[in-house]
């Protein structure tokens, strides 16, 4: 890393002793990035944008809390009712958990669209995939918080899948509920685990950057940056890029909030949670569906829990899956098809996941999760071996195949050097 | 284009993840369900203060020998237009339970705005005693807990009929068409002209039932009206700076060679 020669003499006599100046100079303003990104690359800095904004609203809940379960739900009205602006702040990170699955969903997607797991960005996926799980993790112990109807029960279901777990799946379902049923040491340690867990995020989030920050974005043609002339300085095409698309996200983010609150949640969790009365159809929250759907497609109670950990299993080796050596999509026709229908199979595996198990939803899950299995484990191997796949540009600068190179060094004018 | 097609897709996407959310919570109850317009649903929507009035007198003469408000305090009226002496008054009709006071007795005063708004039954089981086993729920959460909560508790105080021929009632059960498979322990609680309003306006049943559900939205979501009115300030604001943004964004990109 080079470092800079600021002209405040303050930042410059810091900069020297610890240079956090030529870091972040480096690293967020001259990070050279893709001229080509389109406006799917701003879900990345959307999700770390989600993840801040969970954590401070999260953090302000925790001083109104109590994390007991004779007062957890009357703590909860007592933020929408007495707290100033508790409404808000509760509503925000309510929703804020929904969308914040919701950009990290897109986020997945254009990845698998346009091949940004592949060499060498396998550990950078990989990080993002562990992320994942623990978003999943923290959104599931968040929902037990406010000990509403579908927290207790959702709590009860999902603990209860360890005890599918061979010879020791009962004690270790015992281990997790501190006691013999979901009660109050289990909401106390979900709380403490609740708070931990964005941090743990947060840790996993500057790995996940440290590794793109390596070889830089992937890009919408899937080809490797090939000189100056295909890159732009982050600061400030980006950053204005990511300014705007933040805003957007607020725009609708702020329309749920404000307007539509409860949209996303399920009403049964606004009645206190009562261990003697399951409600009639048990759900977790939506961005659960799908793997809801897949863990009761399958017959088997640990075949169920295996399949449901599977679907995220399979991700973390997708790299090695999918070897075909074109990264973006555009110039896949074939793997093109099967991605969308992979996006229809999962919207279809979020539907399934909401209705009973019952005659025909317990058919379509099962053939949604095969379809499933099937694109990673077969689709995308034998597609590797024998998709002709379209011939590829030669640069980003030269998106036409056999076009002159234009020279894309006018970016370089609003990059004076201390700005 | 590339980007107006990506932004396309990414609305798409959410859309269909969205939609295929909304469908589990709407799935549903079974019952019949009228669905009503109310002042206070939409963007827009706000507290008809006459409305709230009526609606708590209602639950005062006839819902609260039952079923309780929690999370309501006397010193919240003041959202129904009430003013602090009005409020005074209203909570010193109520007797509370306070103390132990200095000699260890509990004891009886006349109730105070902080006052939360006292509950029909000492506890759990004895409402369930008192109602044949069956537990009248607090309202305070009621349009909230239930889905479509508003129309549906406006279809479940109108929605009491006679039993159609040949459904056979067990005892202490009553046909409801609005409720879930159509039994419900709940009596019938409005007939009509069982209030006789403060204001003298119109005491149909739906027009009482109406009252109350407002009412009862009300006690559910008490910053609904401070809530969108935000929403609008902040939809103007995000709005403009759409707009700010997008503009800066394409002046920073004008010499960006595709």
């Amino acid at each position: 890393m080079e470092m800079q020669n600021f002209k405040n003499p303050v930042v410059r006599w810091i900069d020297h002793r610890l240079p956090v100046f030529s870091f972040m100079h480096h690293e967020l303003h001259e990070y050279p990035t893709p001229k080509n990104l389109n406006y799917l690359w701003n879900l990345g800095s959307l999700a770390g944008f989600a993840l801040v904004i969970m954590i401070v609203t999260g953090i302000i809940l925790a001083m109104h809390y109590t994390p007991h379960v004779d007062h957890a739900f009357a703590s909860v009205e007592r933020i929408m009712r007495d707290v100033n602006h508790g409404w808000l702040i509760r509503y925000i990170h309510m929703n804020g958990a929904s969308f914040f699955f919701i950009v990290v969903y897109i986020h997945i997607f254009r990845g698998l669209y346009y091949g940004s797991y592949k060499a060498p960005r396998e550990l950078l996926w990989m990080l993002g995939v562990v992320i994942l799980l623990l978003m999943m993790a923290t959104a599931f112990m968040g929902y037990v918080l406010p000990w509403g109807q579908m927290s207790f029960w959702g709590a009860t279901v999902i603990t209860n899948l360890f005890s599918a777990i061979p010879f020791v799946g009962e004690s270790i379902v015992v281990w997790l509920w501190g006691g013999f049923s979901v009660d109050n040491p289990t909401l106390s340690r979900f709380f403490a685990l609740h708070y931990l867990m964005p941090f743990l995020i947060a840790g996993v989030v500057i790995l996940h950057i440290i590794a793109l920050h390596r070889f830089g974005s992937n890009n919408p043609l899937g080809i490797d940056v090939s000189g100056k002339q295909d890159t732009i300085p982050f600061h400030p095409y980006y950053t204005s890029k990511d300014l705007f698309g933040a805003v957007v996200f607020l725009t609708i983010f702020a329309s749920a909030v404000f307007f539509y609150p409860n949209f996303l949640g399920h009403p049964d969790n606004y009645i206190p949670a009562n261990p003697l009365q399951t409600p009639a159809h048990i759900v977790p929250e939506w961005y659960f569906l799908p793997f809801y759907a897949i863990l009761r497609a399958i017959p088997d109670k640990l075949g169920g829990v295996l399949f449901m950990f599977g679907a995220i299993a399979v991700l973390f080796v997708l790299p090695w899956l999918d070897k075909s050596p074109v990264r973006s999509g555009r110039f896949r026709p074939v793997f093109k098809v099967f991605f969308w229908l992979l996006l229809l199979d999962c919207i279809l595996l979020g539907y399934l996941g909401a209705k009973p198990a019952e005659g025909i939803y317990v058919v379509l899950s099962r053939l949604a999760t095969g379809w499933y299995f099937f694109h990673f484990l077969i689709v995308l191997p034998a597609l590797s071996l024998v998709e002709r796949t379209r011939p590829l540009p030669q640069s980003i600068s030269a998106p036409v195949l056999g076009g002159g190179a234009m020279a894309g060094a006018g970016a370089a004018s609003k990059e004076k050097p201390n700005a | 284009m590339r980007s107006l097609k990506s932004i396309t897709l990414s609305l798409a996407l959410t859309l269909g993840m969205l939609t295929a959310a909304q469908n589990v919570y709407a799935a549903g109850s079974g019952g019949t369900i009228t669905e009503r317009d109310w002042t206070f649903s939409g963007p827009f929507g706000y507290f008809d203060q006459a409305s709230l009035q009526r609606g708590f007198q209602v639950y005062r003469e006839v819902c609260s020998g039952c079923h309780g408000l929690d999370y309501i305090a006397f010193r919240n009226f003041a959202d129904l237009g009430y003013n602090e002496a009005e409020i005074k008054a209203i909570a010193a009709e109520f007797e509370v339970t306070d103390g132990p006071n200095d000699e260890g007795e509990m004891f009886i005063r006349a109730g105070i705005p902080a006052d939360r708004y006292p509950s029909p039954y000492a506890n759990e089981n004895a409402a369930r005693a008192a109602n044949g086993g069956a537990y009248p729920p607090d309202l305070s959460l009621m349009i909230k807990a239930r889905p479509n909560g508003a129309n549906y508790l406006y279809s479940l105080l109108t929605g009491y009929a006679d039993a159609p021929a040949g459904v056979e009632m067990p005892d202490g059960m009553h046909y409801n068409s609005a409720y879930s498979g159509h039994l419900i322990a709940m009596p019938q609680p409005l007939y009509g002209d069982d209030v006789t309003l403060a204001d003298g306006s119109d005491a149909s049943i739906e027009a009482l039932a109406a009252d109350v559900v407002t009412f009862l939205a009300w006690t559910s979501e008490p910053e609904l009206e401070a809530r969108k009115r935000t929403g609008i300030a902040a939809m103007i604001f995000l709005l403009v700076m759409c707009f700010v943004s997008y503009g800066s964004m394409r002046y920073v990109w004008s010499d960006v060679k595709k």
